[in-house]
């Protein structure tokens, strides 16, 4: 069992400190992923798994061990790094069995296990080249096996795909999933992009500056994120916001925003705001649709009549910018059509799938 | 059309400098070579014989005592010395070379940017300049005119520049090759010899012939150090050529020749290395 616990765990560099106590439990053959804006501790918190960077405070579990004070070597983990890293003076058949070599494996054993891997990836045929030669993609291949072939316990990946061009990226984002189902193996994966965090995750952490900002599946993440942060980091186009402040009207509260332009408070936060708050609006791109779509909306909805700027033809959808209350949004249209700039449209707008942060905190006020 | 005719006379000046530039540069080594080959008269000889008329291994054979003429210089002697202190120079310079290199490269401590242009900075005093103070060191620890004396002045004098050439090749190894290697089940001590310093083999090969060369080749130094068949080198030697009114040029163009040889051997086997410098293949292009 592979479980991974992490409690309060800190990072200094001299005096700097990076990673400010986090907490996490990592269920056995789970498969997390850390993401956020670069330079936030994803990386080092990864390393301090992997015993590449001493824990200044706190612990880590692995199984039932507490690795603090192991070195790599005794983790019973494996790890793909973002250049890769593989050695450049061996073959790929000599980059997969290193680690079974050092391990003083018999010979029969490492080249079974060396071909298994090789299986799995479909390197077969790469198998006596050098790394030099080898495409980017092929080179990633490599270092997943070369992850593989040990069995460990826990796989590690940082950023794995960052070098890889648009397409390749998404193929091997598809395959890791696809590894990941064929060898049951806990993952914890590290990227700073929040599509690549969406597909793969089992559960998403969502980190910044050196902390925790919320733990949930990929769908709640999406769905319910707890602050303006992860509102705007997780899902594209990211969340449009707008600053506004409640107020009362007909008994109602509204949020108001500049340019007397006003929108109804959700029913279920109606309990929760207070008239003169200030506030964030913020609502998903796939929320504001054009009326002519004429599909239902959930719940309340609200009309707006906005003109749009640019439109951004997608294939199957349309991104258009519109500008409300002062700020640039982004509508959603379902339906593509050609959409000349500075056409008025009539949109809806799902009033209980909005969120309402609190100016001063970022806070969600759902929760 | 113009343009390509320009390509070509820019191609054929660029070639004909380089070979005036080289000429200049090798006329006192062939000059060298050619003397060796060529009896002292000729040399002396006025108006100068420029073409050799009688070209011949004799002052080979004078230096090592073959043939009838013999010159009282140990040749051998001087060339054993001269192997013994230059190679453990370099043996024992690139240990503490490669050690420094890699701790440079690799650690963060303190004082780290200090010592290092410490280390360099020692390299500007001229070494002629620090041969009193070594002289009168040296023979109060009982270190002149033994190999030990000039050995320990040679590491010395090649520790800097070893830490600072072996350390730039340690740097251009992404430290995720260590880090790959002891999440594979290494030490860091087998993540080095297993993959670190295969890498930067080039490196330290190359860093070992500057030092050797350094040792091989140096005269102010030893010459202030060495007394005897002890301890005295190849250049020192070169000077038992010169008598009170008489200089054997010819003879001492020989030695000169015999010191080269195996400098150009050395230089010949490792350049391979030297060139071949590193294939990053493992990281991404
Ligand atoms: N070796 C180091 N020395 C000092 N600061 C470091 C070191 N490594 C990382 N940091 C700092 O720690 C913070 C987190 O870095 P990192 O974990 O690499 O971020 P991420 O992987 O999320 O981009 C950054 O502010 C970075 O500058
Ligand atoms: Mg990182």
């Amino acid at each position: 069992m592979a479980a991974i616990r992490i409690r309060d765990v800190v990072k200094n560099y001299g005096k700097l400190e990076v990673v400010h106590g986090i907490n996490l439990d990592i269920a056995h053959n789970e498969f997390v992923v850390l993401v956020g804006p670069s330079g936030c501790g994803k990386s080092t918190t990864l390393r301090m798994i992997a015993g590449l960077e001493d824990i200044t405070g706190g612990e880590i579990f692995i199984g039932d061990r507490v690795v603090n004070d192991l070195p790599p070597r005794k983790r019973d983990i494996s790890m793909v790094f973002q250049n890769y890293a593989l050695y450049p003076h061996m073959t790929v058949r000599e980059n997969l069995g290193f680690g079974l070599k050092i391990a003083k494996l018999a010979k029969p054993v490492i080249e079974e296990r060396v071909n298994e891997a090789a299986a799995i990836l479909g390197i077969d045929e790469l198998m006596e080249r050098t790394p030099a030669e080898l495409s980017g993609g092929q080179r990633q291949r490599v270092a997943m096996g070369r992850a593989i072939v040990r069995h460990p316990q826990v796989f590690l990946f940082d950023e794995p795909l960052s070098n890889l061009d648009a397409k390749l990226r998404v193929q091997m984002r598809t395959e890791i999933k696809r590894l990941h189902q064929t060898v049951r193996t806990t993952i914890v994966y590290v990227t700073h992009d929040q599509v690549e965090a969406m597909t793969l995750a089992d559960r998403i952490v969502v980190m910044k500056d050196g902390y925790i900002e919320q733990v949930g599946s990929p769908l709640e993440v999406f769905e319910h994120p707890v602050n303006t942060f992860v509102a705007t980091f997780i899902g594209s186009p990211p969340m449009n916001m707008i600053a506004g402040r409640i107020v009362k009207k007909d008994g109602h509260f509204h949020i108001a925003f500049q340019a007397d332009q006003t929108v109804p408070v959700a029913a279920d936060l109606a309990r929760t705001v207070t008239e003169g708050q200030e506030v964030i609006f913020g609502f998903r791109a796939d929320d504001l649709m054009p009326d002519e779509h004429a599909m239902p909306i959930p719940g309340a909805s609200s009309r707006l009549r906005l003109k749009v700027d640019i439109a951004e033809p997608l294939g199957t959808e349309t991104i258009l910018f519109c500008n409300f209350a002062g700020k640039d949004i982004q509508a959603k249209m379902l339906n593509p059509r050609p959409v000349p700039p500075g056409e008025v449209m009539d949109f809806s707008l799902a009033i209980d799938k909005a969120h309402l942060f609190d100016a001063a905190s970022g806070h969600n006020l759902r929760n | 059309m113009d343009r390509v005719l320009k390509k070509r006379i820019g191609k054929i000046v660029t070639w004909f400098l380089t070979f005036v530039l080289m000429l200049i540069i090798s006329v006192p080594g062939l000059w060298v070579v050619l003397t060796a080959f060529r009896p002292n008269r000729e040399v002396l000889a006025k108006p100068a014989i420029w073409i050799p008329q009688d070209p011949g291994w004799t002052n080979f054979a004078k230096i090592f005592g073959f043939g009838a003429e013999q010159i009282a210089i140990p040749v051998p002697a001087y060339f054993a010395n001269s192997l013994i202190i230059a190679s453990t120079s370099t043996v024992i310079a690139l240990l503490i070379g490669m050690s420094g290199g890699y701790a440079f490269a690799r650690y963060r401590f303190k004082f780290k940017n200090k010592i290092f242009l410490g280390l360099m900075l020692s390299r500007t005093v001229p070494g002629i300049a620090l041969s009193l103070p070594i002289f009168i060191i040296w023979s109060r620890l009982g270190l002149i005119d033994a190999k030990l004396g000039l050995i320990i002045v040679y590491v010395a004098l090649n520790v800097p520049f070893t830490i600072w050439l072996i350390d730039g090749f340690f740097r251009q190894i992404p430290k995720e090759m260590s880090e790959a290697a002891q999440v594979d089940g290494c030490t860091r001590w087998q993540a080095f010899w297993h993959i670190e310093f295969p890498l930067a083999k080039s490196g330290i090969a190359s860093a070992g012939i500057f030092a050797f060369l350094t040792s091989w080749n140096e005269y102010a130094l030893a010459s202030n150090l060495t007394r005897s068949t002890d301890s005295k080198t190849l250049p020192v030697g070169l000077m038992d050529f010169t008598a009170q009114f008489t200089i054997d040029w010819a003879g001492m163009s020989a030695m000169a020749v015999i010191i080269i040889i195996p400098a150009l051997i050395l230089t010949f086997l490792v350049q391979k290395h030297l060139i071949a410098g590193l294939t990053f293949g493992g990281v991404k292009g």
